[in-house]
């Protein structure tokens, strides 16, 4: 069989229903394969970052690895910022680059870079495809290395004349893992840390990303349940916990709820599921552990004790962890503990004034959206941070932002993916800030071409509001390349590609863009001309997270 | 504090790059590193000596490397009982045969070998530990060294048992 054929075949034998990717020399024979091969769709973006971007939301809609494929050398480094993203928020992603043919190899060849060495640190794994005969077997196994325990992206590299080669496709022996059952030292620490929790007068979960890929947004809310344990939730776990819950304490980190992060600061047992303590969720890690217990519960043994020393750490599958630790009876003598959370709440309630301000704007949305089907997508700065702490999201894989490695340009391309996903049955609103419509706004072109609806809110303050925040408060307020003195009109850009926009000035013109905007069924995008502010809270990182600056 | 790490990893293109990679990026300093084959064909010995403060610092290191996929297994070394060697080869100045006699001398002190001789130098051969590997070079120092290359430490431990069977 060809090899552009196999690769086919295989991708297919993997259920793969959907290609992202863009053309280019090296790559043209696979292209030329897909071309003549009906059953796959092939999503044609405008740049390769925002093909890997839109694989990576395909992938964070539905779990399974998000394919994406580009050509050599410049075609390849494109896709780099997309892949360690994915990397970072252990996305499983499978990318296919072509490369320069076998022969001109190491000879500084048109359009060869070793794209092998470059994605090494930030894939799971890379191949440097060889020999013909390897192809089937190496694709096999990207696919499998990508989906197992801690997901993540792997590239294999594949020169031309591979393509035409005639590969053998040996047949496939799906062999199912069977997991791993816990072994006895596992058994000890498990039941420790039932002791444990039972034992503590102010438990805290916080729960991550690792829950909405592990599925285990089910275990995770009959665990607080059985021992009422009140939930925060990381930048990445918000929607692995339903927000309308009376345990949920809502999203905790640098700009997180006040409430939420005073819980964790105040707590005596953190149990953290599926995240890794990320610095910008514990601040200064001294003043973040002082004399707390933590339990970490993560599928990678490599993150137990590597930011935070986890008093027990327990690696593995977090259905099964969670349901091993509910076989112990609950006492429930949390009262004075769910007191003082209740109080923290209270001092903590954000009055919704219906102002025209941002805060403002992401309540109606999420008024609006509610209980919906609705999906939202964020890009990255302070418009991320204003969604994450006022729009509220109940189940999981209905929020999708770039979380570790806060990739501005992320949210547009990954809102394509998402809707390509989630077709007619989940519909995407996809918020961004002006400075990120101005990386990857060119995908309002593929948008338009494939009719997704996306709704698009852009919150326009003409300036790049984190980069000027950061100015304000450690630079001493002197904004320097974080304000657009020259203005752009972005209701005339989005609609240069055929997408109907609002240009909003006000909250009434905005509730009502909204509703006209979700009463028709195509692409539409509103520019919400906005003040610059600043987002509140946020924590000073050096000190406590209990600790917040004024401005 | 100094380690001692035998990795076993696939027999791999890219493989070192892998692991020195990793370490550097987690802000390790690498002391030595070096790879040779093993009884098994498939598969590389690597021996690295990592700067590292503490054990829980260095067992961070080992938990990222044991993700890669081509490592099969990681061992510290010096936690067990082993032996440790090096190779060195040093390269001395000689200008009078007072000299030369004086390097012979001192060589066979160490049990160093000589292992070549040209009219205004001699190389120099010695397999041991760190220290003794030190004292000759320390000793060598009062004459002209014109260079110096070390293969850095390998080691295996003591015992029946392989390291790809702890």
């Amino acid at each position: 069989m060809e090899g552009s054929a196999a690769i086919i075949k295989c991708l297919k034998e993997n259920n793969v229903d959907t290609v992202f990717g863009y053309p280019g020399g090296m790559i043209l024979p696979l292209f030329d394969a897909l071309g003549r091969d009906e059953s796959i769709k092939f999503i044609l973006s405008t740049h390769e970052q925002s093909a890997a971007h839109a694989a990576d939301g395909y992938a964070r809609a539905s779990g399974l690895p998000g394919v994406c494929i580009a050509t050599s050398g410049p075609g390849a480094t494109n896709l780099v910022t997309g892949i360690a993203t994915a990397f970072m928020d252990s996305v499983p992603m499978i990318i296919i680059t072509g490369q320069v043919d076998s022969d001109l190899l190491g000879k500084d060849s048109f359009q060869e870079t070793d794209i092998f060495g470059i994605t090494m640190p930030i894939t799971k794994y890379s191949f440097r495809l060889r020999k013909a005969d390897e192809l089937v077997v190496v694709l096999r196994k990207a696919f499998e290395l990508a989906n197992a325990g801690r997901k993540g992206p792997v590239l294999v590299d594949i020169p031309k004349n591979l393509f035409f080669c005639d590969v053998p496709y040996p047949k496939y022996n799906l062999q199912k893992r069977e997991t791993d059952r816990p072994d006895a030292d596992f058994l000890i620490c498990a039941a420790e840390a039932q002791k444990k929790i039972l034992q503590s007068h102010k438990p805290i979960i916080i729960a991550g990303g690792g829950v909405i890929f592990g599925q285990a947004s089910d275990e995770l809310r009959k665990f607080a349940e059985k021992y009422n344990l009140p939930v925060v939730v990381t930048l990445m776990g918000i929607g692995s916990f339903p927000a309308d819950h009376e345990l949920y304490m809502g999203f905790a980190g640098l700009h997180g709820r006040k409430s939420a992060n005073c819980a964790v600061a105040e707590a005596d047992l953190v149990i953290a599921i599926g995240s890794r303590f990320g610095d910008r969720q514990t601040g200064n890690i001294t003043e973040y552990v002082n004399d707390k217990h933590f339990i970490h519960i993560d599928i990678d043994p490599a993150e137990i004790d590597k930011n935070v020393h986890s008093s027990i750490g327990l690696a593995g599958d977090i259905k099964i962890i969670l349901a091993l630790l509910m076989q112990q009876k609950a006492v429930d003598d949390l009262a004075k503990w769910w007191n003082r959370l209740n109080e923290l709440r209270k001092e903590d309630d954000f009055e919704y004034t219906g102002a025209y301000d941002v805060p403002n704007v992401m309540h109606h949305i999420s008024q609006t959206i509610n209980r919906g089907d609705y999906a939202v997508v964020t890009d990255v700065g302070q418009h991320q941070m204003w969604a994450a702490q006022h729009i509220e999201r109940f189940k999981p894989r209905t929020w999708f932002t770039s979380g570790g490695l806060g990739t501005m340009g992320f949210g547009l391309p990954a809102a394509v993916g998402i809707q390509i996903y989630y077709k007619h049955d989940r519909r995407v609103i996809h918020i961004a800030g002006d400075g990120g419509i101005k990386m990857t706004g060119s995908e309002y072109y593929t948008i338009a071409a494939l009719n997704l609806p996306i709704i698009s809110v852009i919150i326009n303050n003409e300036s790049l509001g984190m980069i000027r925040q950061l100015q304000k408060v450690f630079y001493g307020t002197r904004y320097f390349s974080s304000e657009f003195k020259y203005r752009m009109n972005y209701a005339e850009y989005v609609n240069s590609f055929g997408i109907d926009t609002y240009d909003v000035h006000s909250m009434d013109e905005f509730v009502e863009a909204l509703s006209n905007a979700i009463s028709e069924n195509r692409p539409k995008a509103i520019i919400v001309n906005i003040d610059k502010e600043f987002v509140e809270p946020m924590t000073k990182m050096d000190c406590g997270i209990n600790t917040f600056i004024k401005f | 504090m100094k380690y001692q790490i035998a990795i076993l990893a696939e027999n791999k293109p890219g493989v070192l790059t892998h692991v020195s990679g990793l370490i550097s990026r987690r802000a390790f300093n690498i002391e030595t590193i070096n790879a040779g084959y093993t009884e098994d064909a498939d598969v590389t010995r690597i021996n690295i000596v990592v700067d590292a403060n503490d054990e829980t610092e260095l067992n961070k290191v080992i938990h990222q490397m044991a993700k890669l996929i081509d490592v099969i297994k990681i061992v510290n070394i010096s936690e067990l009982a082993s032996i440790n060697r090096e190779l060195v080869m040093v390269k001395v100045k000689v200008t009078s045969s007072a000299i030369r006699a004086d390097i012979v001398n001192i060589a066979s002190i160490f049990r160093a070998h000589i292992v070549d001789v040209g009219h205004e130098n001699v190389v120099i051969e010695l397999t041991g530990e760190q220290d003794k590997l030190a004292a000759l070079i320390d000793m060598l120092n009062c004459y002209e060294i014109l260079e110096i290359a070390r293969t850095g430490p390998i080691a295996l431990s003591r015992g029946i048992i392989p390291v790809k069977n702890m």
